[in-house]
């Protein structure tokens, strides 16, 4: 079972809900997908970590076989071939790895090399496994670790597994969600909260993912993020309540289900709703 | 023109309060929002206004005509990004297509053709003092950095002699369009949240920056939540030699102000006074060391 934690809008409370719902899970899996500023770890301070580099594949050129026809640089879409005086030029920044240019070169004169983008660690903490996956400064995509961080966990999951997902709602979320069985929504009660939450949900409905909300730093009085959740039907999974306590505990990267005894009950009771959904939306959506 | 960046690495900051607020503050008559993904500045800086809008045409995606299709799996077989599959005839999935044309350059038919695709639309708000540039981009889509560009020339394009400022709102993370947007601009002003998870990220987005040789500022938003990592990061900006341009505390009434659609400096309260502290020290670091590289 997978399950995807979401916002559009960064700094709702992502990290705090996966992490919770993970940690009261006991025996469950956390997937940090956030790669360009991953957080679960700070929180659950794996142990036993086990590192994996990620890399891509990108073009290299053997100058003593290029005949200097610009087969290459013609096809690439990225611009990222350039014929100049009498040299091939690579930018490796901007290849996109589809391997064009080294199928069509007849000289044989482009061949692969790896270059790597950044890593994936894999860890325990209590009975949770915490995968992450770290982009290295500089890189642009991180989508080929995010990838790599799913494709590894695909086989039997007979865990629960939370993937916290980064923020906003191009390509590299739609990658995150792509194989959960379930989204969660976290809002804020903002005027930016709510636009936001507005994206993803259109997000979720484009892939048919069935999801629900869970309200984050509730205050007393009108919560627009209710409201909207409210007038479009949108189940709500629970509500957090911005409170000083929890905000300290968060700070301080501290796991507040794993502290208090008061947010184990908060999250934990989120975690029987949420999984409640769940087996409903998968029994009655058997073919997800 | 100098172009004012604001950053923050982590989510939720406050890039879009604080952005929002200078903008008020320094009278700025240009200025964007190149947080494509999950765009905010708009809804404080241009309720009543109507965009020029524009489509943007990202990488064009590959199409099957099923009619020509010989069904030899050419295409498959040779695409890195999973994005054709074979259930009722080939099929291209255009989220995941990236538009190398790999399948076309190989079809033995052409029965593969490369599409225009709309990847999102920029937003142009212009009346007679301010203009405003930003985008949004469509749901599930790549070539981020590509719009954010985009959005960055669209603001230009309105750029007069006089024209002394620009303040330009960024997106969270490191990637694609980050980088894009740090491209060109004179100053970085970095958003820092006294929490751990926020340590880690300003951390992340300052190694980034700096590999653009771009003046970096860090000023800390919501200080009081957090003193112990307040001091932390000011400890930080000290040994990296980073100018600090101040603080800014947790105030619902700036809460407030931004759900009503106000800036933190239209109304009375200690994050807008504090804001103001911030911007003048801000501005002074953005002119005093280009004078310096001027001379």
């Amino acid at each position: 079972m997978r399950i995807a934690v979401l916002s559009g809008k960064g700094g709702t409370g992502k990290t705090l809900v996966s992490v919770n719902l993970t940690a009261v899970a006991k025996s469950s899996t956390y997937i940090d997908c956030d790669v360009e500023e991953p957080n679960g770890y700070l929180f659950f301070k794996p142990k036993n970590i086990q590192e994996e580099e990620v890399y891509i594949q990108i073009p290299k050129v053997d100058e003593n076989l290029c005949s200097g026809c610009r087969k290459c640089v013609n096809f690439c879409k990225f611009n990222a071939l350039a014929y100049i005086k009498d040299k091939l030029i690579i930018f490796e920044d901007i290849c996109h790895s589809c391997g064009g240019c080294i199928l069509l070169c007849s000289e044989k004169a482009l061949a692969e090399k790896v270059r790597v983008i950044g890593r994936i660690q894999k860890g325990s903490s209590e009975q949770v496994t915490v995968y992450t996956g770290i982009l290295n400064t500089g890189e642009t995509s991180g989508t080929p670790i995010i990838k790599k961080l799913l494709d590894e966990n695909k086989p039997e999951i007979k865990n629960t597994t939370f993937i916290d997902c980064p923020p906003g709602s191009a390509c590299i979320v739609m990658e995150s969600i792509k194989d959960a069985d379930y989204c969660i929504l976290v809002a804020e009660p903002t005027l930016f909260g709510v636009y936001n939450l507005n994206m993803v949900y259109d997000l979720v409905r484009l892939f048919n993912k069935p999801h629900g909300v869970v309200l984050n730093k509730c205050l007393d009085g009108e919560n627009p993020a209710e409201s909207f959740c409210v007038e479009n039907n949108v189940p709500i999974l629970g509500r957090i309540p911005f409170d000083n306590d929890l905000g300290s505990l968060n700070s301080n990267a501290k796991i507040a289900a794993r502290e208090s005894e008061r947010y184990k009950v908060l999250f934990s009771s989120l975690l029987e709703t949420v999984m409640k959904e769940v087996r409903h939306e998968t029994t009655i959506n058997p073919q997800r | 023109m100098k172009q004012l960046l604001i950053l923050s690495g982590k989510g939720g900051t406050g890039k879009t309060t604080i952005a929002s607020a200078f903008i008020k503050l320094s009278g700025a008559k240009i200025y964007a929002d190149c947080d494509i993904d999950a765009p905010n500045l708009h809804l404080i800086m241009a309720q009543n206004i109507e965009p020029k809008r524009t489509d943007y045409f990202g990488m064009p995606k590959a199409e099957i005509d099923i009619d020509k299709c010989i069904e030899c799996g050419l295409c498959k077989e040779n695409c890195r990004f999973d994005a054709i599959s074979n259930k009722n005839g080939f099929m291209v999935d255009p989220y995941a297509c990236e538009g190398c044309g790999v399948c076309e350059a190989f079809c033995p038919v052409n029965a593969v053709s490369m599409k225009p695709a709309i990847a999102g639309e920029l937003m142009l708000y212009a009346d007679d003092n301010n203009v405003f540039s930003t985008a949004q981009l469509k749901m599930g889509s790549g070539t981020s950095g590509k719009l954010v560009t985009e959005v960055k020339k669209q603001m230009r394009t309105m750029e007069s002699p006089d024209t002394k400022l620009a303040i330009i709102d960024g997106s969270p993370g490191i990637g694609c369009p980050v980088i894009a947007s740090l491209s060109g601009v004179d100053m970085v002003l970095i958003v820092a949240e006294p929490s751990i998870s926020g340590i880690s990220d300003m951390e992340r987005i300052i190694k980034t920056a700096e590999t653009f040789n771009t003046k970096i500022g860090v000023c800390i938003n919501k200080y009081a939540t957090n003193p112990a990592n307040t001091e932390k990061i000011e400890e930080y900006c000290k040994e990296k030699g980073l100018p600090f341009t101040g603080r800014i505390p947790f105030d619902p009434e700036a809460v407030a102000a931004i759900n009503n659609g106000q800036t933190i400096v239209d109304v009375d309260c200690p994050a807008g006074a504090a804001a103001k502290e911030v911007f003048s020290s801000t501005m002074k670091l953005l002119i005093k060391e280009s004078d310096g590289a001027d001379a």
